[in-house]
């Protein structure tokens, strides 16, 4: 288990309940079962305590949690025949970018998702779901397919943002991203996106233009991270807890703003302490809100989605 | 006797208190450090008259050296909700903007404007660095959509004056929502199959860029913009590596297929009028400056926006000898 820096004191109390059993296994003689049990329900309790107020600063921490899972993990899990297509046609294949199609129950759809990696390895190999100009270009490829062949398109939005390198501005990297955006607005087919962790920018509107829009509870979306907007803001990337506080980037948040059409709860203590409920909950929401878009035309879809957006943020936070 | 403590000073003094008198005559260019005055400054279109660097323009003065004898009507934007999220960084949101509105005199980062160029009927907006970074806003978001509802309607063509440092952050992800928002904006005008011109300007850089910056039917630049998604600084704090000389300026991209040219600011007006005419299909415009369109001719009427020439001071300062 990796423990988040605010879960140190539940750390403490689940520790000791492992050194417990750990001293009675090498010596029979000793009853600590009651002791023991005793601990793992104040732990249990604690986990819910803390997870009932987490701040906006912890649900960052909580999205970029290594342990939670991740595009790849969604994929295997929820989508059968699953066929990764490759490459932008143009200059490389964004390894940050899965794609490809799938099918989600019976229905064969398009699957476009930023996936991290999950060791030194693969996040290397993933460039930590940071997309270059190609990961976009990829995704507008199959959504251009999708359309084409009128197959609904999932995305699964987790990046801290498009990857700010040399080559990727010298490809073009807000073209690429700007294009994405336009191609989800574009195609005349269900388009529903999901943010499973962190919804970086950018680099999470190119998916995210969506029919509909939904974030797991602890999952965050925002335009600047904590550290960039407190570095320019408050001249001091220290004060991230307070700049996540004022970007109002959680799902709750969002959910007033009427950014986000839905959230999926996640399991007591995080989508990293049971992942496979937490992609459960999240497929069950894609079948729902993709049964429910099946039935409208392409018109309707493509026009839904547009005033859908020309009208967020028309309230503000009274939404 | 000193005639210019004693007799030209005062009487520079007197002609100016009764105009408004600019808080520097005089301009440093940033560039090669010449000292410009400002008038000369302001005839060049704020352009360097020795080493042609572009400084900024106000969205006000460029459409007056836009729009045929200077003449444009604004386009009206419907006001967002004040400070929606709420936002508090070391200073209030509502705070901030008072200061950007006082300085600037303007209400938000973006002026849309309609009138015509070359006897040409067209839709401008153009993006205010000066205030705030020009960031984008739910302001600028609702002025680019009106802009593009007012070029359907007018069947014009937009031609968009980006400017911005990026997201307004003080609006968190109601900001980033601008980047799907004014997206719409671009796809009603190309569905209405009306010319939609970017010009990027010094810098355009950030969800501005990663947007309707970089949709545009033809892409213009100034001369050494800087236009990126991911600032310099951020990408050399990222490679750990020196920059190539001119890295993301307007050459730069022009090199990289980014941008169809790069013009400068004094050739703008008559490229703009050249490319808009013959995507609409007109005849070739009759060049030069073009007094303000007749009213009956004018749809909508623009409104005359130029306040009456004030009488020129020059012959006033002529040393007089005692
Ligand atoms: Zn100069």
């Amino acid at each position: 288990m990796n423990y988040l820096e605010f879960e140190k004191p539940l750390a403490e109390i689940e520790g000791k309940a492992e050194e417990l059993r750990a001293m009675a296994r090498a010596d029979e003689g000793m009853d600590v079962t009651a002791e023991a049990a005793g601990l793992d329900q104040k732990a249990k309790a604690m986990l819910v305590d803390l997870y009932k107020k987490l701040t906006p600063w912890q649900k960052c921490q909580v999205a970029r949690h290594p342990d939670r899972p991740h595009c790849k993990d969604y994929i295997e899990a929820l989508f059968s025949e699953y066929t990764p297509l490759a490459g932008d046609r143009n200059f490389a294949d964004d390894h940050a970018v899965m794609g490809g199609l799938a099918r989600l129950g019976d229905t064969p759809v398009v699957v476009i998702g930023h996936e991290k990696g999950h060791d030194t390895k693969t996040r290397i190999e993933r460039n930590f779901g940071m997309a270059r100009p190609e990961g976009y270009r990829k995704a507008i490829r199959l959504m251009d397919l999708a359309d084409r062949f009128n197959l609904p398109v999932i995305t699964l939005v987790d990046t801290p943002g498009a990857y700010p390198g040399k080559g990727a501005e010298e490809r073009g990297q807000s073209e690429a991203i700007a294009r994405a955006t336009e191609k989800c607005l574009q195609i005349g087919v269900p388009l529903i996106s999901a943010v499973i962790g962190e919804g970086g920018s950018g680099g999470a509107v190119a998916f995210a233009t969506a029919n509909r829009v939904v974030m797991l509870e602890h999952s965050i979306y925002s335009v600047i991270s904590p550290e960039g907007c407190a570095s320019i803001l408050w001249k001091d990337a220290e004060k991230m807890r307070e700049a996540a506080e004022a970007l109002r980037l959680t799902a709750q948040d969002l959910s007033k703003l009427g950014v986000i059409d839905r959230i999926v709860s996640e399991p007591v203590g995080g989508a990293q302490r049971d992942r496979a409920t937490t992609i459960a909950s999240v497929g069950k929401t894609l079948e729902t809100l993709l049964a429910d878009l099946k039935a409208k035309s392409r018109d309707d879809l493509v026009k839904e989605r547009r005033s859908k957006f020309l009208q967020i943020g028309q309230t503000g936070l009274a939404a | 006797m000193n005639w210019i403590s004693n007799y030209v000073r005062p009487r520079i003094n007197s002609i100016f208190s009764r105009r408004e008198v600019p808080e520097n005559l005089w301009t440093k260019c940033p560039e090669c450090g010449t000292m410009l005055f400002h008038r000369e400054l302001t005839d060049n279109l704020n352009v360097c008259t020795n080493c042609d660097h572009h400084m900024a323009i106000t969205p006000r003065e460029r459409f007056k050296a836009l729009f045929d004898g200077g003449a444009f009507a604004e386009v009206e934007v419907p006001a967002p909700v004040v400070d929606p999220l709420q936002f508090r960084d070391q200073k209030r949101y509502p705070d901030r903007m008072k200061a950007a509105q006082k300085g600037s005199g303007e209400t938000e980062a973006m002026l849309v404007a309609q009138g015509e160029m070359g006897r040409t009927p067209v839709v401008a907006a153009a993006q205010d660095f000066s205030f705030m970074g020009g960031s984008m806003g739910m302001y600028v978001g609702n002025a680019i959509i009106a802009a593009a509802q007012r070029a359907v309607e007018a069947k014009a063509p937009l031609i968009l004056f980006s400017a911005a440092g990026g997201a307004r952050m003080q609006e968190g992800i109601l900001s980033l929502m601008q980047m799907p928002r004014t997206t719409v904006a671009v796809e009603m005008l190309k569905e209405a199959g009306l010319p939609y011109i970017v010009v990027l300007t010094h810098p355009t850089t950030g969800g501005v860029t990663a947007s309707y910056a970089m949709l545009g039917d033809v892409h213009i630049a100034e001369p050494n913009a800087l236009i990126c998604f991911a600032g310099p600084r951020v990408i050399e704090q990222t490679i750990r590596e020196k920059l190539p000389e001119g890295f993301q300026r307007a050459e730069y991209l022009l090199d990289h297929g980014m941008l169809d040219r790069v013009t400068p600011r004094k050739d703008m007006r008559e490229e703009l009028i050249t490319i808009t005419r013959m995507l609409l299909g007109l005849s070739p415009a009759i060049k030069g400056d073009l007094p303000p369109p007749k009213p009956e001719q004018a749809e909508d009427g623009p409104q005359g926006t130029e306040e009456a020439p004030a009488e020129e001071p020059q012959d006033a300062v002529e040393p007089k000898t005692a």
